[in-house]
């Protein structure tokens, strides 16, 4: 029987090796561009007639700015002007990778812990440097939160350090691991489906279909949460508590 | 019993966390929904607040996760 966790394997789908580097175009990375296509799509073909009331095709890469231009103002405020231009990108290839993941036969690029590790590696990145560039040595203090009787810091400097640190782990894992649960029981219960028959099959067969439309929350909703995420690790960078 | 079944039980025994994760979620979600019921209008907020904890709580459920693969595939 297949193995579910075979959708997830990287192949090569046109080979380039340079002696020992392997450079191949993986299914990945077919994916992802397939997945800059798509934004492209949205962003510049269906909003390039910039009419003033926008038509209907128009709407769409309104609605998708709107909703993160509104976010990025509420959790920065007006300093969020700088990095609207990172979430926005980094909400659109979460979104595509996860919405794209869903079609039948696709390859999900956001359930590889590579590639979810280097987006947040960047937010990470981006944060600490923009930390030290707006603050300068002062950007320390958000180890060390004011107001606090002095033995609490003792305690308090190490746990901070630690959250700190486990925050591009934990926004890596979560994405890539509801990606990879999700998609492995949509293809354990397609299986059962095979293997109970054409009549009770039935059954698998609907809850699959219901999995499906639930998978599709899911998508939206971890490509919302990895935003958010990254607007609240912003927000350390901008104003320090 | 041979490592690699001790390794598995080990694997199994670390999810034991997604317990309490799935009454934190449970708490939240049901907390949230009577908040909304009774104050529609602040939905929106109440929603950002909500992913945010929600985001938190499933923290240590990746934790978890992330210590039994360590154990199957690392140790």
């Amino acid at each position: 029987m297949a193995d579910p966790l075979k959708q997830f394997a990287v192949k090569p789908v046109i080979p380039i090796e340079f002696g020992t580097l392997n450079l191949s175009l993986t299914n990945s990375s077919l994916w992802m561009l397939v997945c800059v296509f798509v934004a492209v799509l949205i962003m510049l073909g269906m909003a390039r007639r910039r009419a003033l009331v926008p038509c209907r095709t128009q709407n769409v890469p309104e609605i998708f700015y709107e909703f993160i231009h509104a976010m990025v103002k509420d959790t920065l405020g007006h300093h969020g002007r700088t990095y609207m231009p990172l979430v926005f990108s980094l909400f659109m290839i979460v979104l595509i990778g996860n919405i794209l993941g869903m079609i039948p036969f696709g390859f999900t690029i956001t359930s590889h812990i590579v590639v979810t590790g280097a987006l947040s590696m960047l937010v990470i990145g981006v944060v600490t440097v923009m930390g030290f560039v707006n603050h300068g040595l002062k950007f320390l203090r958000l180890f060390a939160p004011k107001g606090l009787p002095l033995p609490i810091y003792i305690i308090i400097i190490p746990v901070e350090i630690v959250s700190y640190m486990s925050r591009p782990f934990t926004l890596a894992l979560r994405l890539a691991a509801n990606m990879t649960a999700g998609h492995t029981m949509l293809k354990v219960f397609a299986i059962f489906s095979i293997q109970a028959g054409v009549l009770a099959g039935l059954g698998p067969m609907l809850f699959n279909a219901a999995m499906v439309s639930f998978e599709i929350l899911v998508a939206v909703l971890q490509a919302y949460i990895f935003t958010i995420l990254t607007c609240m690790y912003l927000k350390d960078a901008v104003e320090l508590h | 019993m041979d490592v690699e079944m001790i390794k598995l039980l080990a694997a199994a025994i670390a999810l034991i966390p997604l317990f309490g994760v799935g009454l934190g979620l449970g708490k939240l979600f049901s907390s949230f929904i009577e908040t909304v019921g009774r104050n529609p209008g602040a939905k929106q907020d109440i929603f950002q607040v909500g992913m945010i904890g929600a985001a938190m709580t499933e923290a240590i459920g990746i934790f978890a996760l992330a210590v039994a693969l360590i154990l199957i595939f690392v140790a």
